[in-house]
């Protein structure tokens, strides 16, 4: 059923470039010199998206934990324990673009099944987890995203493409397969989780006072 | 101290102490998993809920502190219900292969679900199952097996200092491993199988070998360092299965060495079981009778002072008296047992032990080595330097080097220089460590015998005793001048003067044919080219090692696991050992054989029982009789150390006692367990330290 991880094909080096090396001096200064191990999530995060930054894959390979593990003078282990718990963080080189869609109650109830589906048959993809053929996508199913209110939701990378649906869902793929990012958001006529076409209500603008009924 | 009442017994417990420790107090047995006692609490089990009055839920004890006037039941119908669901819970996804699991007999899952489950299951579905891991030599893995007590992770973290072991990934999927697959780079990996509730870490050599019930277990000794570990040898059919340890605070307290627990295999091969004696340049094999009668003849006419004797690191104390004894009698002052050459002031007891004992570097606030690696000279030790080092909190125990250690010690060190020189600026103050030592409360430095055994040794020795008369290492209450030794026999011997007597030949001065009949007792490890090419050589001992080899009459003894013995430990402490099986052919008890010898050259030594020799041995030396440990003259200042000749030291830089951890001796040289572990571990011990 389960089985141990195992060790995808790890780069020879790793180094974080200029642009992380100014993001890990913010980092680092938000915490004391001894313990400076508290850092580890987000240097963690930071060399994932120096990895897509550079290989077009943000994914973190285990010499980028050591070193990780060596600038915070602490176990290696204790990084990949860090890493491992987190699915935030792909220890597994991924696609281009990483689609995770909720499937968890409300959003499957607003059809995230649609969704999903939506998605395999724009990228080829069979099941969770893959990546597809060429190397643009992977998709991954996610727990609760927290915007229930705007589901189903699908998170491509770090943004939040909300109110989908299977037709919705094709045209977002098909723009980021030609190398556009739609701006994210609801996909439908909303306003960030305001009702569909406007609002509903308080619409008269600072009328009477009501009177005091007894 | 606190009042808890536990089931309506009240007790009184330190402020401090978990529910759990309260429960034990009060002498409840509370189930568990995850909690060991010398390890931090991680309350992942569950095992261990209780109902505290006015709680709302059951309570994981071992991580709930105790308040005053608390009241814990143990034994009620909710707490029942708990462990019961618990158990299941931990039983859903543990294979129940009991039968071909080598835990079984001897595991907690398996007497706790007795104690504690329901009997029956109510799990249907598929169970998970999970890669077996290479832990390296050693340390078997059946990790479907694993309740994720996190016992094994905090072990390698805290107390091997080498955090390797972690548990990546997360529930259904969670589980423990090395990530990168590697062996476990610890001297101490074997107490993994001990500390693990289950059978997921098991002992790789002994695997499927007997059940824990088959074993007939015997109290002991272990020898291969002078830690004097207290071990539970476990035997079957007259072979030695397995080596545990027992609980001894005051010396290991219950961990041991890998070297210690795994080299048995070699107590079964290259064994000397039977006398030989060398006719026209040949090794033959011969009776007693004809092994005695022909050392004999060789010793007719040889005035006693042409005769020598050299005690290896393996011997018992019984045997080091017997020999003596023999010695003297045969007209001989020409003893020792220092085959390594180490300088030592002898004429004290406190001159040569460790003195703080090794519960003391609890106490300790400073710490000096000279010369050593006690990761490698005595790895148990080293896990107390460890433990103090963690318990002190981050940069409270300063721990400074001279010689660049060859592993990582597991503790952050300050090196203050390759070589002895480093003692002349810390003498005079110069060197900053030098304040460290002199602030702390009870500094303590230990010697070693990288420091002792070199032509220097006495100008090294008298500096670092004048340092820690300096430093204030030597004051009421408190001696912090201590030798590590790494001959499990060295302090016997030297308790019992096996050491030259007036106009005696020390053991280099035995060799290049200083005698012309050389008794070489388990003694393997000097140069052995450096004997004279006419000295007559008598090798007792058990292992066909390199001196058998060049032996001229060969008498099979007993190894330390065939023999009821006495061993004093690096602090002095007197252990006795008993019998666990017996010695193999026609090898015997060692006193035995030079007490059969004394008669056949007629110098009859006045002891024929076990009773007989110790009791001599408490004439040679009271401590025998009074069992040492922590006696009061290892508190006294000592007398008859010169002052240092500084301009002795030489800039050398020291060298490694031990160049390879698994192969000191001639049984783990002996031992393929040990020989694979030198494969495997040979080339590199690099380990993170940190945390």
């Amino acid at each position: 059923m389960t089985s141990s991880w195992k060790p995808a094909e790890q780069p020879e080096s790793f180094s974080f470039d200029a642009a992380s090396e100014a993001e890990i001096q913010t980092v680092l200064a938000k915490y004391p010199p001894a313990r400076k191990a508290s850092a580890v999530m987000p240097l963690l995060y930071i060399a994932q998206r120096q990895m897509g930054r550079m290989t077009g894959s943000a994914w973190i390979p285990l010499v980028a934990m050591d070193e990780i593990a060596q600038r915070l003078e602490m176990a290696a282990i204790r990084v990949y324990e860090v890493a491992s718990f987190y699915t935030m963080f792909n220890t597994q080189p991924i696609g281009r673009y990483h689609l995770q869609v909720c499937t968890t109650t409300p959003c499957w109830l607003r059809g995230s099944d649609d969704v999903t589906q939506a998605c395999k048959k724009a990228t080829g993809i069979t099941s969770f987890g893959e990546t597809s053929q060429d190397g643009l996508f992977t998709l991954t199913q996610v727990e609760c995203l927290g915007a229930c209110s705007n589901a189903p939701i699908l998170q491509v990378d770090d943004d939040f493409y909300e109110d989908m649906d299977a037709s919705s869902t094709e045209a977002l793929i098909a723009a980021l397969r030609d190398g556009t990012r739609p701006p994210p958001g609801p996909a439908i006529n909303r306003n960030g989780s305001a009702p569909e076409g406007g609002r509903k209500t308080l619409l008269e603008t600072a009328g009477p006072t009501p009177s005091v009924t007894q | 101290m606190v009042r808890v009442i536990v089931d309506g017994t009240p007790v009184d417990v330190p402020p401090g102490s978990s529910a759990l420790q309260a429960c034990e107090a009060a002498g409840k047995e509370i189930p568990r998993f995850c909690y060991h006692e010398r390890l931090s609490v991680a309350g992942n089990c569950r095992m261990c809920l209780v109902q505290v009055v006015r709680a709302p839920k059951p309570v994981a004890s071992c991580g709930f502190p105790v308040a005053d006037g608390m009241e814990i039941l143990t034994d009620t119908e909710v707490v029942r219900r708990a462990r019961r669901a618990v158990m299941e819970f931990l039983l859903i996804n543990h294979p129940l292969d009991c039968p071909i699991c080598d835990q079984g007999g001897e595991c907690d899952l398996q007497d706790q679900a007795y104690g504690y489950g329901t009997g029956v299951s109510r799990y249907q579905e598929a169970k998970r199952a999970v890669t077996d891991k290479d832990l390296g030599p050693l340390v078997k893995t059946v990790m479907t097996r694993c309740i994720q007590c996190t016992r094994c992770v905090r072990f390698t973290t805290e107390v091997a200092g080498t955090p390797e072991l972690g548990m990546v990934s997360r529930g259904e999927n969670a589980e423990i491993t090395t990530y990168v697959e590697k062996a476990l780079t610890s001297e101490l990996s074997g107490n993994l199988i001990d500390i693990c509730p289950v059978g997921a870490l098991t002992a790789k050599p002994s695997a499927f070998r007997a059940r824990s019930w088959e074993y007939k277990k015997t109290d002991s000794i272990d020898v291969m360092d002078a830690v004097g570990t207290n071990i539970q040898i476990q035997a079957r059919g007259g072979e030695v299965m397995r080596i545990v340890p027992r609980v001894n605070d005051a010396v290991n307290e219950e961990w041991l060495s890998d070297k210690g627990r795994f080299s048995i295999d070699g107590l079964k091969r290259r064994r000397l079981d039977h006398p030989w004696v060398r006719v026209h340049g040949k090794l033959h094999k011969a009776s007693w009778q004809e092994a005695f009668v022909s050392l004999a003849r060789r010793l007719e006419g040889v005035p006693g002072e042409r005769i020598g004797a050299l005690a290896g690191d393996l011997c018992d104390a019984e045997s080091l008296c017997a020999l003596k004894d023999l010695m003297t009698a045969l007209g001989s002052a020409n003893i020792d047992c220092r085959q390594d050459g180490a300088w030592y002031d002898t004429s004290q007891r406190s001159g040569y032990l460790f003195n703080s004992d090794i519960s003391g570097i609890d106490d300790a606030d400073a710490l000096l080595l000279i010369g050593t690696n006690p990761r490698h000279e005595a790895p148990v030790l080293n896990a107390r330097i460890r433990k103090r080092f963690l318990r002190s909190g981050r940069g409270k125990f300063p721990v400074a080097t001279l010689g660049v250690p060859t592993s990582d010690l597991t503790y952050p060190v300050e090196t203050l220089g390759d070589g002895p020189e480093g003692l002349k600026t810390l003498l005079d103050g110069s060197h900053a460590f030098a304040d460290v030592l002199k602030n702390a409360k009870r500094p303590m430095i230990i010697v070693g015998h990288g420091a002792l055994t070199r032509p220097d040794a006495k100008a090294i020795y008298t500096a670092a005793y004048s340092l820690a008369q300096q430093v204030g290492a030597c004051a009421e209450g408190w001696n912090g001048f201590n030798i590590l030794h790494t001959a499990a026999s060295r302090v016997a011997g030297l308790d019992l003067g096996f050491l030259p007597g007036q106009r005696g030949l020390a053991g280099t001065n035995m060799l290049r044919n200083g005698v012309e009949v050389l008794w070489l007792l388990g003694a393997d490890d000097f140069p052995l080219e450096k004997i004279g090419p006419e000295t007559f050589v008598v090798y007792q001992g058990h292992h066909g090692d390199a001196a058998a080899a060049r032996a001229d009459v060969i008498l099979p003894g007993a190894a330390y696991t065939e023999k009821p013995g006495t061993y004093v430990n690096t602090a002095g402490r007197v252990q006795r050992a008993f019998r666990a099986i017996f010695p193999p052919g026609q090898a015997k008890e060692d006193w035995r054989i030079i007490r059969a010898f004394s008669e056949v050259v007629g110098h009859t030594l006045p002891y024929d029982t076990q009773d007989g020799v110790r009791a001599r041995m408490a004439e040679l030396n009271p401590i025998f009789a009074t069992g040492g440990g922590a006696t009061s003259d290892r508190l006294l200042g000592r007398v008859g150390v010169d002052n240092p000749i500084l301009s002795d030291l030489t800039g050398y830089p020291f060298r490694a006692v031990i160049a390879d951890y698994y192969q000191t001796n001639p049984i783990s040289r002996a031992s393929p367990t040990m020989a694979e572990c030198s494969r495997v571990y040979g080339s590199a011990h690099a380990a993170v330290a940190a945390e």
